[in-house]
């Protein structure tokens, strides 16, 4: 492709025009260089996103005032002290976590063999037909696929006409329901990495590996596993994180049991209580900071 | 890898086992756009084209779909700007810094998208005063999409490597021309492949749209969280859903076609 654009295109004779000259300006300062680069989009992050998000923190240290309903600025810890007290926010920050654990436990399971079998045991051709059946589940919409799930559980649902034989039944609309559903729409954006991870471990080291004797259990646990591990640690970081502040899923398939994103999306609704919610923001928020400081010497961060 | 013949089974069997379970909700919403039932039982009492003929007559799914089109078009157009001028910065330049911006890009996909809307419906309502509308959710959907374009970008210039580029500017290209001639052409593909995740990020996104879109401003996620629990109208999303996933084939294969095309195999 390049080459037919260098052998089409002489290159141009130095003319000492304004963009000439801007151009060897450019080409002998590399900051001002960086410095255009990033104007723009530190520019966008910055103002639309941090500001927005410093701004929202803030709020959960001012109040609302009970009579009118509007915020007032009076510095206060009461919703902190709240969030971290209360016995209704600690059960659903449990509950979340651990929602989002398991719902990330599952995916790293499913995930690993598909995996392994699309990097490294399917042929070329298979590969590609593999890769897009997973992909294309992503264009379904992701309140289809809840709803379809909703669909699938319900008690007159398809579910429940293939276990009834077995004198088995549907878990119904519940945690468990919560946990199936999320792990559903949560697998792909856990196998895509994991799949781009393992394909990027050379063939030569897994054979070098069984020279040496070492069986397959061996080889996976001793060369595999630790060169597709930031893979592996960023698919985790999409279904934790995405699981952590989840509140749609939770209202078409969970039933009663709320999750943190629930009691955020009340605060900010019905109880119209803004600097509440922000405090309970805080709380994901703090968890998800302390998993990517956790898992940044992985590495994982560029596996996204 | 020389695996077992044993082994090749059980991983072929469980792989095709999950494409199984990825597959049945699509299924059984499959089955339910053909559905007499308008409820969602199973198995189907009988069969019917009514939802795919009201489908495509109904002006608020079509409209729904114009919405969210025209919000993916424009909020990708931003990322791909946005996403490659950073990663141009954060892959040829060391500077102190680099990682704080790293982090800055995956921050919006990373953190919760409840937090990232209500954040925003403060910002734009609240602290800059100005109504919520389709130019609103444009920006949210920008802000998290940038971070595909990104990865996308920066690995493929990690892979590129300098050489091509100072070989132009030594043959006397500026700064300009060598992007244009040079390093513009080997990321067209790793900028299609990002564009597309992009455009798929903001064409579902239905949390952060809902904080952040006007009164008028109907996506398709808010059409479908709309009408889906309403008895004549889940089936027609049911239809939307099986339109959108056959539809979503082509740019899938392409970008399937584009990236084989350039990998070097294993």
């Amino acid at each position: 492709m390049t080459s037919a654009h260098t052998t089409r295109r002489a290159p141009a004779l130095p003319r000492a025009s304004a963009a000439r000259r801007g151009s060897a300006f450019l080409t002998a300062h590399p900051r001002v260089r960086l410095g255009l680069l990033l104007a723009a989009p530190l520019f966008w992050l910055v103002v639309v996103y941090i500001v927005a998000l410093v701004l929202l923190l803030v709020t959960a240290f001012w109040t609302v005032d009970s009579f009118t309903g509007e915020i007032r600025i009076d510095w206060t810890l009461d919703n902190i002290v709240t969030v971290l007290t209360g016995a209704l926010y600690q059960t659903v920050t449990l509950r979340t976590v651990g929602v989002a654990a398991a719902v990330t436990v599952i995916d790293v399971l499913l995930a690993l063999p598909i995996a392994f079998f699309m990097a490294k045991v399917a042929g070329p051709r298979l590969q590609r037909i593999l890769v897009i059946a997973v992909l294309m589940p992503l264009w379904a919409s992701y309140l289809v696929k809840a709803y379809a799930w909703r669909s699938v559980l319900s008690q007159d649902g398809i579910l429940e006409w293939l276990l009834a034989p077995l004198g088995l039944h549907t878990p119904g609309y519940g945690l468990t329901a919560t946990i199936i559903t999320l792990s559903y729409l949560w697998l792909p954006y856990v196998i895509l990495p994991i799949y781009a991870g393992l394909e990027r471990v050379p063939d030569s080291l897994l054979e070098a590996s069984s020279d040496l004797g070492g069986r397959t259990w061996r080889t996976m646990r001793s060369v595999v596993l630790p060169l597709a591990f930031p893979a592996i640690v960023a698919g985790t970081i999409f279904s934790f994180s995405l699981s952590l502040g989840d509140y749609i899923t939770v209202n078409i398939v969970g039933g009663a049991s709320q999750m943190l994103g629930n009691l955020v999306y009340t605060n900010v609704g019905a109880a119209n209580n803004l600097p509440l919610a922000a405090a309970i923001a805080l709380i994901p928020i703090v968890i998800i900071f302390g998993y990517l400081a956790l898992v940044r010497r992985t590495g994982a961060l560029d596996n996204l | 890898m020389r695996l077992g013949r044993a082994a090749r089974i059980t991983l072929g069997a469980v792989t095709a086992l999950i494409l199984v379970v990825i597959y049945l909700p699509l299924l059984v919403v499959l089955a339910n756009s053909f559905s007499t039932s308008t409820s969602l039982s199973w198995p189907p009492p009988g069969f019917t084209l009514e939802w795919w003929g009201r489908a495509f007559q109904s002006a608020g799914a079509l409209d729904a779909v114009g919405t969210s089109v025209a919000v993916a078009v424009v909020a990708t157009a931003v990322a791909l700007v946005l996403g490659t001028l950073i990663s141009l910065a954060l892959q040829r330049f060391a500077f102190f810094g680099r990682d704080a911006i790293s982090l800055l890009v995956v921050l919006p996909i990373a953190l919760p998208g409840i937090i990232t809307g209500i954040a925003l419906n403060n910002f734009f309502r609240t602290i800059l005063g100005v109504p919520l509308s389709i130019w609103t959710v444009v920006i949210a959907h920008a802000t998290f999409c940038i971070v595909t374009v990104f990865n996308n970008v920066i690995a493929r210039l990690r892979r590129l490597g300098v050489n091509l580029e100072e070989a132009s500017a030594d043959l006397g290209a500026g700064v300009w021309t060598t992007f244009r001639l040079v390093t513009f052409p080997q990321l067209r593909s790793a900028l299609l492949a990002g564009g597309l995740l992009a455009f798929a990020l903001s064409f579902d996104e239905i949390i952060v749209t809902t904080f952040t879109a006007g009164s008028g401003v109907t996506t398709l996620p808010i059409f479908i969280l709309n009408n889906m629990f309403r008895p004549n109208q889940a089936p027609i999303v049911a239809v939307i859903a099986v339109v959108l996933v056959v539809v979503s084939i082509v740019p899938i294969y392409l970008a399937q076609r584009l990236s084989g095309s350039e990998q070097t195999r294993r």
